[in-house]
């Protein structure tokens, strides 16, 4: 029999980059928030240089919840599954992923928000891919600007503004939404590497700049700059300079003193009133002991896939399919950020890519979204190119060897001596789409410790996604010859297994038989009930996730607040 | 394991009745003052010896991963490989430990390679030529060999990663002994700290050849003011 504990106003389940940033909000409006954490706390004393612990082992240090449930993976219905990764590519800590994420920190361009209506526009409404479930966001750029802005400023992005207000500035992103005011701090440092590939793409006649970062180019509210040592690729960063909700929102929203963080405590129901039909609070196991925590209002914030199996797995009388999913749509509108289909180049000089970080980089925009001209291609979308610096030792031996070498042996190792600096891969985002027959449901078979079913991913790539993937790939392709590379290798599509960059299955939308929840991010079949996180989103952009899930966050918190008394209205009175 | 335990004999815990024996009075006040130099006694208290146990893999076993690791990053004019960087003992260690739930795969994928060894080349793999070694893994690699489960290239793949990791992981792993991975591939070092300069192609930084955990930080007990 689980503990009933006393109620709260809002009980937040996951405090990582969503979750961590709708507490702030939340706080200081007064509200009492329970954040509900599975991950424990982790101080810069964790976060060593050492690549073992980081790329290879995947936290020993820290009981990861997310490595009993690492979702299985099967292209479509009828085929094999795919070897199953034994470590989850998020983490659990308070500030989760944002602990050890490449802290790239995009705001998606407009088109973005209007992939069907723009595609009607410019190309004809049948360019839309067969199959597809895309549509519209509920709004545009221009309705997420402000919380952008905000969530730029509370948690800290360094970059470089392309377009302040509709004035074009070069340095940045020509092709980003306007914005009202300018990053609250500069770009972090190019390299000499990084400042090649520049050059190499403004003599193809390409726009290069430096990307947006949650890291700080400077010292930024007491915490220092970055030091570029090179291991925060999965690693956490030992002097603060990675601005995770852990040492940024989450301790502002603990000065309020209206947030009570239980962490190592891992959620195994939302349960909901029969009578109302609303969420009542959540159960959730700590040290063994079930708890059950009351609430006025509960927003999951786990990851995409830990939001649709929690509400899958919450299954009551009014919800007998999974909470929230009388239409059927949990779990639907899936997609995993299409980043296969890379380059690696090989150059006849040493790079010096040893230190720095996958942000401190430098990007082209020029063939992504609808930035070019589609007339004569065959396919909606694009990629941005990225180039960076971030090379370690393991990683550097596991080099490719463009064909130049056997795998093993003396051949192996001396052209391992000889090239370990000098190769480079491009990090290529694309366009992905959601489809019909992509999507989440429950594993049958596979369970998590506690026993509960993992969540089983039936996804795979289809036409749209591969031409578009090659047409990006021969840009990087020209890009690396550009600036010298005397060798080339185009990476495989590979498949659509457990992803860092994994959207959908509670979509966002004004369309309750399409969509989870409503435009402001609360379920249309449970008021009291908000998602957060990238599982809302119906389009990727050609960028990293981050930032738009943390505006999408504190919009959705920021509703809460101003609409508290119409949210909670239908509450029972006592549970 | 590089980690030196606290209450391990050497040197340092020489008594001090020990001490007044060995070297007399007069240098007593000297060598307590300093134990862990301890000049007069160094001369007089032999070096612990090394010890290496196998943590988990068995004798044959451990013969059989020296022979493997040896032939995959060999020893030759490019200088140490794996048997100098000591890759056998980072993986018997890592089989013991973090990576136990493999142990299994390299109990059955050891034997395996033996028995493909003895029923090709006539002669375990440990005692086969060094071509001839070459040839049961690139067989493996090509997954020709029979006898392994799933099959030969999983677990050609599985050892060449460790075989890698224990080349060029941090030296707290037990790999990498006197950083000879790191100085193969002029990795120049972890730097808590790095200047524009430092990313310069040219001229590349000075090597420094520090673990992670040389930086007390990091370190068990270190730190103090860092955490939370």
């Amino acid at each position: 029999m689980a503990t009933e504990l006393k109620k709260t106003d809002v009980v937040i389940v996951g405090l990582g980059a969503a979750g961590g940033v709708a507490a702030l909000p939340l706080a200081r409006a007064g509200m009492d928030v329970i954040g509900i954490e599975a991950g424990a706390w982790l101080s810069t004393r964790d976060f060593p240089p050492d690549e073992v612990r980081n790329n290879i082992r995947g936290w020993p240090q820290s009981v990861q919840k997310a490595n009993s449930e690492v979702p299985t993976h099967r292209p479509n219905a009828s085929a094999p599954y795919s070897p199953r990764p034994a470590i989850h590519p998020m983490m659990n800590a308070v500030g989760g992923t944002s602990l050890h994420y490449w802290a790239q920190s995009w705001r998606l361009n407009p088109w973005d928000f209007k992939v069907v209506s723009e595609t009607a526009r410019t190309s004809g409404a049948s360019r839309i891919p067969k199959g597809s479930t895309v549509e519209d966001w509920p709004f545009g750029l221009e309705e997420l600007e402000p919380y952008y802005d905000i969530v730029e400023h509370e948690v800290g992005v360094s970059g470089q503004a392309g377009n302040i207000g509709g004035r074009i500035d070069q340095r940045g992103n020509i092709f980003e939404g306007p914005r009202r005011r300018d990053y609250p701090m500069p770009p972090l440092r190019g390299t000499e590497f990084t400042e090649m590939m520049a050059g190499a793409a403004r003599r193809l006649g390409w726009h290069a700049f430096p990307g947006p970062a949650a890291i700080n180019s400077r010292s930024y509210e007491d915490r220092p700059g970055c030091f570029y040592h090179g291991y925060c690729a999965r690693g956490g960063c030992p002097i603060n300079a990675k601005n995770s909700t852990a040492v940024s929102t989450i301790p502002k929203a603990q000065a309020t003193g209206r947030l009570k963080i239980v962490a190592q405590a891992v959620v195994t129901s939302v349960d909901v009133d029969q009578r109302t039909g609303r969420v009542s609070g959540v159960t959730y196991v700590k040290g063994g002991q079930e708890y059950f925590q009351p609430a006025d209002v509960v927003l999951i914030a786990g990851y995409t896939y830990e939001n649709a199996r929690l509400l899958l797995l919450s299954k009551s009388r009014a919800f007998p399919n999974g909470l929230a999913n009388n239409a059927g749509q949990v779990g639907r509108h899936y997609f995993s950020h299409f980043q296969t289909m890379s380059v690696s180049a090989l150059f006849p000089f040493d790079l010096n890519n040893w230190y720095g970080l996958p942000a401190q980089g430098v990007g082209v925009d020029n063939w992504a979204d609808n930035n070019f001209d589609h007339a004569g291609l065959d396919f909606i979308g694009g990629g941005n190119l990225w180039i960076y610096s971030d090379r370690r030792p393991i990683g550097a031996a596991n080099m490719n060897v463009f064909g130049k070498a056997p795998g093993w042996g003396s051949a192996w190792k001396s052209f391992v001596k000889a090239n370990a600096d000098r190769w480079n891969t491009a990090y290529i985002q694309k366009t992905t789409l959601p489809y019909e027959d992509n999507y989440l449901d429950l594993d049958p078979t596979e369970k998590d410790a506690l026993g509960f079913p993992v969540i089983r991913i039936t996804a795979e790539y289809k036409d749209n996604e591969r031409k578009m993937g090659a047409f990006v790939q021969d840009k990087m392709v020209e890009w690396y010859r550009e600036a010298g590379a005397i060798g080339v290798e185009k990476l495989p599509v590979g498949t659509m297994g457990p992803s860092t960059h994994a959207y959908g299955g509670t979509r966002m939308g004004d369309n309750r038989e399409t969509n989870v929840v409503n435009r402001f991010g609360f379920a249309h079949e449970v008021p009291n009930l908000g998602i957060l996180g990238a599982s809302v989103m119906g389009t990727s952009g050609a960028r990293n996730p981050t930032l738009t899930a943390q505006a999408l966050a504190w919009r959705t918190a920021e509703h809460l607040v101003k609409n508290w008394k119409a949210i909670t209205a239908g509450n029972s009175s006592s549970r | 394991m590089a980690e030196k335990s606290k209450d391990s004999p050497g040197p340092a815990d020489v008594s001090r009745r020990g001490l007044i024996k060995q070297v007399g009075l007069a240098g007593v006040g000297a060598a307590i003052s300093n134990s862990n130099v301890a000049p007069a006694a160094a001369a007089e208290v032999p070096p612990a010896p090394r010890r290496e146990a196998l943590e988990t893999l068995n004798a044959t076993e451990a013969d059989t991963l020296d022979a493997i690791v040896a032939r995959l990053i060999p020893t030759d004019e490019n200088g140490p490989g794996a048997t100098e960087a000591r890759a056998a003992f980072y993986i018997d260690h890592a089989l013991a430990g973090p990576l136990r739930a493999l142990r299994g795969t390299y109990a059955a994928g050891l034997a395996a390679m033996d028995e493909y060894a003895l029923a090709s080349k006539g002669a375990s793999f440990a005692k086969l030529s060094a071509a001839n070694q070459d040839a049961v893994l690139s067989d493996m690699e090509k997954n020709a060999a029979p006898g392994f489960s799933p099959n030969s290239v999983a677990f050609f793949n599985l050892l060449r990663s460790h075989t890698i990791e224990g080349t060029f992981s941090d030296p707290y792993y037990g790999g990498n002994a006197n950083f000879v991975g790191w100085h193969l591939i002029s990795y120049p070092g972890i730097r808590m700290g790095v200047t524009a300069n430092d990313q310069r192609m040219n001229p590349k930084p000075e090597p420094i050849l520090k673990s992670a955990y040389d930086d007390p930080m990091f370190t068990r007990n270190g730190g103090g003011d860092h955490g939370h």
